[in-house]
């Protein structure tokens, strides 16, 4: 009989319990420890009761980039099981079972893949020992199949018969993983885990989040750098629906019944601010980044031969200067997050994607111990860096603590996109020397950021493959909150590195992926200090974009050629420019991309598409402006998002290596601008030196 | 004083300011939480929803405009995912984040009611209106085109 997932679940009464294994499993040598007080849970991954009821847990905060369906992916592989019959849970933060709940850095399945596969195949091997003792045979003579084991003599039986003797066998020291080309699940399309959910439209989602005793809240926050001097709450407080009008770190939460009737009150609040300094602008920043770029306190990040020798000393000298405004993450769910502060124990729920550094700040918010602050996962409606930032946890959890209520506190789309910790804003100046040959003698890069940090990457190609380099960076601290956005720095050093490779191709007289092969041989042979990259993995990228997208064997079709290596992943991009009725329309990007083994086909080829689209639209159009601390527009009928009528053709392919997975979220971006600008170069001869191009 | 408004075929009365948006009733006073909210101004499309059939942006639409209208939500058309176009987006594996797709699924249901078998330049203008962070658009418009497939010529 074949049993659907939905039957599974119904069989719950039918459950017994057995051991179940805890933290240390991988070192356990006795039997099973307790986890959570949970029957059948033989690992913090996976639960099999004697119903034959197998759970996969999913610990990382899905965003959108597929965890929940991968990390299960990966255990039911190597405990081989029937995809079809597993059931698969967001776990809570639980830092006693868990290591690493972080969503960001795209770097879930890297850090994971090793204990995902530990934990499928761990609890197979001790199905295979319990089946083997029952039989009275030797463990290697059996195999397993979909969630069974196989005897020698034709023997069968079920995971889930096997549950109760398993658990109390010792957990083996050394466990085999399948071979790759024996994978029934890794590799292929799988659907997301909450399809179903997303299209009967279920509440999944921070904002969805409703408890008892709930109540809503919107927070006025100040312009940038300014503080508040007073605020008149009277009239708000008089509004149908109003509960309270509180104010805390120079912000102001009007707390209420119901959305609508916060939002009606909030027109009545006025808010007087005053600050020491001159509040920043457009202007200041401008005047930042010119003073940045002259300065003489910048920061050496790297430095091969003498480059200032070199450059003197260069047949050619090719200059370009890049610059990116701060752009806003713009999630399709505004920030949220609900908190409950009671003495002695508070739970946060709602989309974060790191719920442990929620749970630590909130503790030294409020003076309490971290382990009386409950973390509740819900899945989050975008991220992309913005919710690596727990400012709004914060304030839910300060909030509660001052109405004590239970409290959902909800930021208007106007909140979202004015409130800050953007994408930083960064100018970058850039140089290389040439010989005779055109050959790149010598490299330099400047990075002026405002609050970014490190603005360059210092140990990134080309780096390696040229003797002398200098690069250096410069941070302007600014009131205006910075944080991670998608692929950090890299979102926009990638456009304007890979453009300028392009206009230094274009000098030197060579071939744009010639350039860059010639280069990477350089790096093999000989390189120059330490690198980050694998040479032969960037090669390879390269010359699969140039065979899968005819490169240069077009005609009438203009090209454009970028590649890029973050997260520990090789993203190399052609895109193609045709010009319709005098204007240049991008009509094709085609991706090749080394992430190690792909997890989930299906899911592989979202990111990367999703990514290109994303890094199209951010670097065509994506724009805020600050003027006296506070950002415009606001709101998507300004601040313009890249639409479905928009978006080329776009073919994403994969390199096939089974090297050990590494990151997917965010590697296809960096290339992106630089693919695009450079085809639209090669169609009008313009080139892009600032974000948006439009 | 109370209005009645029909929702997904029930009625539900509701004593609430008449101006309140269609979106924040079915929120925070009907429970339906499966409509979204994404920017407040009729620009996303994350909160479209049906009045009679047709899709309309529920952030912008006062309760006291809807009359005896029908409403119908991402809950109210097929509870059970049944619809061709909850199936194909199913089976196209379409949602990254999944925010966006009440309002993309909605739009492309009454898209196809309409228009049961779009050209593809048809899907893709039937659908410009509603943006996905997420960039799945080339699946949201594949989708579309699969779904009209299975509604019988």
């Amino acid at each position: 009989m074949k049993t659907s997932r939905r039957n599974f679940i119904q069989q719950t009464a039918l459950f017994t319990s057995v051991f179940t294994l805890g933290f240390d499993w991988f070192e356990s040598k006795g039997a099973a420890m307790a986890i959570a007080n949970e029957p059948g849970r033989f690992n913090a991954f996976l639960s099999i009761d004697s119903t034959g009821k197998i759970r996969l847990y999913s610990p990382n905060p899905e965003i959108g980039q597929g965890i929940k369906t991968a990390f299960p992916v990966v255990v039911a592989e190597e405990l081989d099981v029937d995809w079809k019959h597993v059931e698969v849970l967001q776990a809570n933060l639980d830092t006693q079972n868990f290591e690493r709940q972080v969503t960001g850095g795209s770097g879930a399945l890297k850090h994971s893949w090793e204990r995902l596969r530990k934990a499928g195949a761990t609890v197979r091997q001790m199905m295979m020992q319990a089946a083997a003792n029952q039989w009275k045979v030797d463990v290697s003579t059996c195999k397993t199949s979909q969630g069974f084991v196989l005897g020698p003599a034709g023997q069968k039986a079920s995971y889930g018969s096997l549950a109760a003797e398993a658990a109390k066998i010792p957990v083996p020291s050394t466990v085999t993983y399948k071979d790759r080309k024996d994978y029934k699940i890794i590799g292929t399309r799988v659907r997301g885990v909450d399809n179903q959910a997303i299209v009967t439209g279920k509440p999944v989602f921070g904002i969805d989040i409703r408890k008892p005793d709930m109540v809503f809240a919107q927070i006025v926050r100040p312009p940038f750098g300014a503080t508040l001097k007073s605020f008149s709450a009277d009239d708000v407080k008089k509004m149908p629906g109003i509960i309270d009008v509180v104010s805390f770190k120079n912000k102001v939460a009007i707390v209420g019944t119901s959305t609508y009737e916060i939002m009606q009150a909030r027109q009545n609040l006025t808010c007087s601010y005053g600050s020491e300094a001159l509040l920043e602008s457009n202007e200041t920043h401008q005047a930042w980044f010119d003073a940045g770029m002259k300065s003489d306190k910048a920061t050496v990040q790297r430095k091969d031969g003498d480059f200032a020798n070199a450059i003197s000393e260069a047949a050619k000298v090719i200059e370009a200067t890049y610059e990116c405004p701060f752009i806003s993450h713009s999630p399709m769910e505004p920030m949220n997050f609900f908190a409950d502060v009671k003495p002695g124990s508070v739970l946060l729920a709602g989309p974060t994607q790191v719920p442990q550094p929620a749970q630590k700040a909130v503790a030294t918010l409020l003076g309490v111990p971290e382990n009386t602050i409950q973390v509740e996962l819900s899945k989050m409606g975008g991220g992309f860096g913005r919710r690596l930032s727990n400012d709004f946890a914060l304030e839910a959890a300060e909030l509660s603590s001052i109405i004590k209520k239970p409290v959902l506190v909800m930021w208007t789309r106007e909140d979202d996109m004015g409130g800050g910790t953007y994408r930083p804003a960064v100018r970058y100046h850039f140089k290389a020397g040439i010989d005779a040959k055109g050959n790149i003698t010598a490299f330099y890069l400047r990075g002026v950021g405002l609050n970014a940090g490190n603005s360059t990457r210092q140990d990134n190609f080309p780096v390696g493959a040229i003797d002398h380099v200098l690069i250096e960076s410069v941070d302007q601290k600014s009131a205006v909150t910075t944080g991670p956005w998608r692929a950090p720095i890299t979102n926009f050093l990638g456009f304007a590195e890979q453009a300028f490779l392009d206009e230094v191709a274009e000098a030197a007289g060579k071939d744009p992926i010639q350039l860059r092969l010639d280069l990477l041989a350089r790096v093999k042979s000989n390189p120059v200090g330490k690198i980050t990259y694998e040479p032969d993995r960037f090669a390879e990228v390269i010359r699969q974009v140039a065979e899968k997208s005819g490169w240069k064997k077009k005609p009438g079709v203009h090209q454009g050629f970028s590649v890029y290596y973050s997260h520990f992943s090789y993203v190399a991009q052609v895109a193609e420019v045709q010009v319709k009725n005098g204007k240049p329309q991008v009509t094709q990007v085609t991706a090749v991309t080394d992430c190690g083994e792909v997890v989930n086909l299906s899911g592989a080829e979202n990111q990367v598409k999703g990514a290109i689209i994303d890094g199209m639209g951010h670097a065509m159009f994506a724009k805020l402006n600050i003027q006296a601390g506070v950002t415009s527009p606001t709101n998507f009928n300004a601040y313009r998002m890249i639409r479905g009528n928009e978006v080329p053709k776009i073919d994403a392919y994969f390199v096939d290596n089974g090297i050990s997975p590494t990151g997917l979220g965010e590697p296809a971006l960096p290339p992106t601008g630089g693919s695009i600008a450079n085809a639209i170069y090669a169609a009008t001869k313009k080139r892009f030196y600032k974000q948006p191009f439009y | 004083m109370a209005i009645t408004l029909t929702i997904n075929r029930k009625k539900v009365s509701l004593d609430i300011d008449s101006n309140t948006p269609l979106l924040w009733a079915l929120r925070d006073h009907v429970g339906l939480l499966g409509t979204k909210f994404g920017c407040g101004i009729a620009q996303c499309g994350a909160c479209t929803v049906w009045v009679n059939g047709e899709p309309m942006r529920s952030c912008v639409l006062p309760i006291s405009a809807v009359g005896n209208a029908q409403i119908t939500t991402i809950e109210g058309l097929d509870p059970a995912g049944k619809h061709p176009i909850q199936e194909a987006w199913d089976e196209l594996d379409v949602a990254q984040c999944g925010y966006c797709q009440a309002g993309q699924i909605m739009t492309a249901a009454a898209l196809l009611k309409k228009n049961p078998h779009p050209s593809k330049q048809e899907i893709v203008d039937g659908m410009a209106g509603n943006i996905c962070r997420c960039g799945t658009y080339h699946r949201i418009q594949e989708a579309v085109a699969l779904a009209s497939k299975k509604v019988k010529k």
